[in-house]
């Protein structure tokens, strides 16, 4: 590959070989970290298209764009595609993947071929979802409710159920890998006190993808064998009772949630004290606060279900839990806070996306708990409150961590730097793209606007435009990462190992890593956040 | 596989991600029991659906578990137990590298998850021929003529047969799942693949033949022995 | 290796104790017991789970805590979905049908 007479280019990850196969039959962490990248990168702009096109039809108040049916498999396609092949893989699948092993000082994850098992189950189950999509879609809303989903939809319910059946393969396997990875192959004088809270926070969203999403498993598999074999499990007329499968449903698809937001928040906990030039404040208090939410967001699903039949004394249970679940998200967030009081900030595209992160989620946050309250819940439940509540804290919240650990990470990933003022310029865009579109969904539904409905009365269409109208201003800050990212991979400046002057082994080896990720494994012996020794980085950061 | 430079295959089987032999047979042992945790859950939802209905419905689920023969159950969950027996003294065979012992012990094992599934196909046939397969054949009808004391609502007694199918099914495959799995250990066990120092995958896939005993333990007096009083 | 060499008797043994208990919980199903025909079942369950868990799958011999830990978990879970389940089911007004 390289001759004596010529300065070799060191090798790493991204030059070891080349070829679709070397790509296609990886098992190098990293590598299938980006091959899960392109994947979900492409499932984002297909929920996103879907999204589009309901904001489309809500400018006018008739439904003039699309039939009332095609409405409905917007709706749910923009759902499904979005949560099970986008938002869940997300941040595990690609910085979880490139990071973990290297966060830990080991050289891969525990089980690299099942690491590439897990990258096709989710590229076969996002083809036949492509295939329902194309060949006429599904309408059930992502919630596939019984009955209608059982018995009266006429759309290709068990193909859709199927995909998302195999794409929770896909994430169990992941969070099996985190498991035992996190467990077994910590570098000497690692122990769990020194890990990165990015650590911490992908073990406890793991545990929470190993006990939750096989209850969807059964519980989409029993919805396709109703349809398929007539079983009747969820049938009222032989006696089935449909609030069973909601039980079923949202015993996983809550813990779901914090799938989507513990890895974002981990995110923030590694760019906070990086921009803050500071150790995180109550490394502890974080860590248990993983923990916690990962336990305590299984115990409130019904909250999801307080209209819809299960009996008041246990509709008071879950509120009361819904409560204690808020708990450790607010000492996050007021760890964080504290991170930055008297640190020194610097205002990088990540920190950008951080700090919104922290607003945004909060909103997001504290919405919730209205929607835990019984009196409230009644009014709001079902209406565009409810939507603006879960994308505050789904887009606000999780996207925001996902683009701003892309940008923290990029120049690990790539040996590249993006053109700073590009990311600063796209940040804003999305944070003010994102709050035009959603903040006026929070007043539509406490005006009683109805979720999942194509028409609406006249009067919600100031609001409604409004709302469209930021989403295309969203779509811009989307779509320009993507550019520039992309443009940096050949004519961005070469970055160092540790342009941001950050701590954590990921920056002790070259950027791009070699394939082995460290030439040593490193022996740790020093806290983690000890920014107190890292000097911060130069005005410009230094090329190679 | 990209393979680096740097590592040094020194150990046979040993994969470059691990520092040794014994970080690796953790590393394993840890990644089957998580994923039969997973299966817990999994078998779980279907166990928290029979709850419930069983409460609802406790006369019909009676009458139900009475359709079912409670000797061919009974056998089939002995057969079980001796492959589980042959598995352990499998492995056994393993740790103390005896290779002939080991194939025969593994053919055993096959021979039995081959029975029970026999057996099972055989129940299956049966509960078509009586007409309790829920959809549009399904009859209740002999079930009401037989226990006329139990006061059975027609209306209500899919549930334990829809319940009946989806548990022993989904059963059912994780056994052929087992075979499978067994098949593969048997060819490389004769190979002569597993030695004292090396039989990791022999103890992780015993691990997952026990677990689907395991559940076959609750099963059997779950579905077969519900009410099996004599009747006035 | 850190797993030990158990005895093949033990093995055996175990193995008749679990078909022991296999004939008595089917023909003591015979027996009228009122409610406890249930519980008798599920307790000899156990018993033959927990001798299959300790003894064949190794567990009583396991110099790993994390590996109880992940048994005791998966079993915590499956209770925590079945006891907040049941709270709902058996605090609804009366009938169903």
């Amino acid at each position: 590959m390289a001759t004596a007479t010529i300065p070799v280019e060191r090798e790493h990850y991204l030059n070891t070989d080349y070829g679709i196969r070397s790509w296609l039959l990886a098992t190098d962490h990293k590598r299938i970290a980006l091959l899960y990248l392109v994947t979900i990168t492409l499932f984002f702009f297909i929920g996103g298209f879907f999204a589009l096109l309901i904001r489309l039809e809500l400018l006018t108040p008739a439904g003039d764009l699309v039939l009332a049916d095609t409405y409905n498999k917007l709706f749910t396609m923009h759902g499904q595609v979005m949560i099970f092949f986008f938002l869940i893989p997300s941040i595990p699948a690609v910085l979880g993947n490139f990071l973990v092993p290297m966060m830990v000082g080991a050289r891969d994850l525990a089980f690299p071929r099942i690491n590439l098992l897990s990258w096709y189950l989710l590229v076969a189950a996002g083809l036949m979802m492509l295939h329902c999509i194309i060949t006429g879609g599904v309408d059930s809303g992502w919630t596939f409710y019984t009955p209608f989903s059982t018995a009266f939809s006429n759309t290709k319910v068990i193909e859709a159920g199927l995909a998302i059946f195999i794409a929770g393969f896909s994430s169990i396997l992941t969070g099996l890998n985190f498991v035992v990875t996190i467990h077994r192959m910590r570098a000497p004088g690692l122990t769990w006190s020194r890990l990165p809270l990015f650590i911490w926070a992908h073990y406890a969203t793991s545990i929470i993808q190993l006990l939750g999403t096989p209850v969807l498993a059964i519980t989409l598999l029993l919805v396709v064998f109703e349809r398929a074999f007539h079983l009747g499990i969820f049938d009222p007329t032989r006696g089935g009772d449909p609030l069973l499968f909601q039980h079923l449903f949202w015993f996983y698809s809550h813990p779901a949630v914090y799938i989507m937001i513990l890895p974002a928040m981990g995110v923030v906990a590694e760019i906070i004290p990086c921009f803050s030039r500071k150790r995180i404040f109550g490394y502890s208090a974080v860590a248990m606060s993983s923990i916690a939410i990962a336990v305590f967001g299984f115990l409130v699903w019904a909250h999801h279900m307080f209209v819809a039949g299960i009996s008041l004394y246990s509709a008071m249970i879950f509120s009361i839990l819904s409560y204690l679940v808020a708990v450790p998200s607010a000492i996050k967030v007021f760890n964080w806070t504290a991170t930055m009081y008297k640190g020194s900030i610097h205002f990088d595209t990540p920190m950008l996306y951080a700090m919104g992160f922290i607003g945004l989620f909060t909103v997001g946050g504290l919405t919730g708990l209205f929607l835990a309250a019984l009196g409230i819940d009644v009014h709001v439940t079902d209406t565009y409150f409810v939507i603006a509540h879960f994308h505050y804290i789904m887009v606000g919240g999780a996207v925001m961590g996902y683009l701003g650990g892309l940008h923290f990470w990029w120049p690990k990933i790539s040996g590249r730097l993006y053109p700073e003022w590009l990311g600063k310029f796209a940040a804003l865009t999305v944070f003010l793209g994102f709050n035009l579109t959603f903040f006026p969904q929070f007043i539509l539904g406490y005006l009683g606007m109805p979720r999942r409905y194509w028409q609406y009365p006249p009067e919600f269409q100031v609001l409604n435009v409004l709302s469209t109208a930021g989403s295309t201003i969203l779509a811009v800050g989307y779509v320009l990462p993507m550019i520039y990212f992309l443009w940096s991979m050949r004519y961005g400046k070469i970055a160092d190992a540790n342009p941001w002057g950050a701590a954590g082994l990921e920056w002790k080896t070259a950027s791009p890593p070699p394939t082995v990720n460290f030439e040593e494994i490193p022996a740790v012996n020093w806290e983690a956040y000890n920014y107190d020794e890292i000097p911060a980085p130069e005005e410009v950061p230094v090329g190679r | 596989m990209a393979d680096s430079p740097l590592v040094v295959e020194h150990q046979e089987g040993l994969h470059h991600q691990f520092v040794d032999r014994d970080q690796q047979r953790n590393a394993a042992s840890l990644g089957m029991w998580l994923f039969l945790g997973t299966e817990v859950m999994f078998f779980g939802g279907m166990f928290c659906a029979y709850l419930i209905y069983r409460l609802w419905y406790y006369h019909e689920f009676a009458a139900g578990s009475r359709s079912l023969d409670i000797w061919l159950g009974t056998v089939n969950t002995a057969v079980l137990i001796c492959s589980s027996l042959t598995v352990a003294l499998g492995v056994r065979a393993a740790q103390m590298g005896k290779r002939r012992l080991l194939v025969l012990l593994l053919l055993l094992t096959l021979a039995f998850g081959l029975g029970f599934l026999g057996i099972k196909a055989v129940e299956w046939h049966d509960k078509f021929v009586e007409h309790h397969v829920p959809g549009a054949s399904f009859s209740a009808e002999d079930l009401i003529e037989h226990y006329p004391q139990l006061h059975i609502d027609p209306s209500r007694t899919q549930i334990y047969f829809s319940l009946y199918f989806a548990m022993t099914g989904l059963h059912a495959l994780h056994m052929v799942i087992g075979v499978g799995i067994f098949c593969y250990l048997t060819y490389y066990a004769w190979k002569g693949r597993y030695t004292p120092e090396y039989h990791t995958p022999v103890e992780i896939g015993g691990l997952y033949w026990h677990f689907v005993d395991l559940i076959w333990i609750y099963l059997f007096p779950l579905l077969y022995l519900i009410d099996r009083k004599p009747l006035t | 290796m850190s797993e030990p060499i158990l005895s093949s008797k033990l093995y055996v043994g175990i193995w008749a104790v679990l078909m022991v208990l296999t004939v008595i919980t089917a023909t003591v199903a015979f027996v009228d017991m009122g409610r406890f025909n249930t519980v008798v079942a599920l307790v000899i369950a156990t018993l033959k789970a927990l001798l299959v868990v300790l003894f064949f799958m190794h567990v009583k011999y396991a110099s790993e805590r994390l590996t109880k830990m992940v048994i005791v978990c998966s079993l915590f879970w499956l209770l925590i979905l079945l006891f907040l389940s049941l709270a709902d089911y058996r605090t609804r007004a009366a009938s169903h049908v």
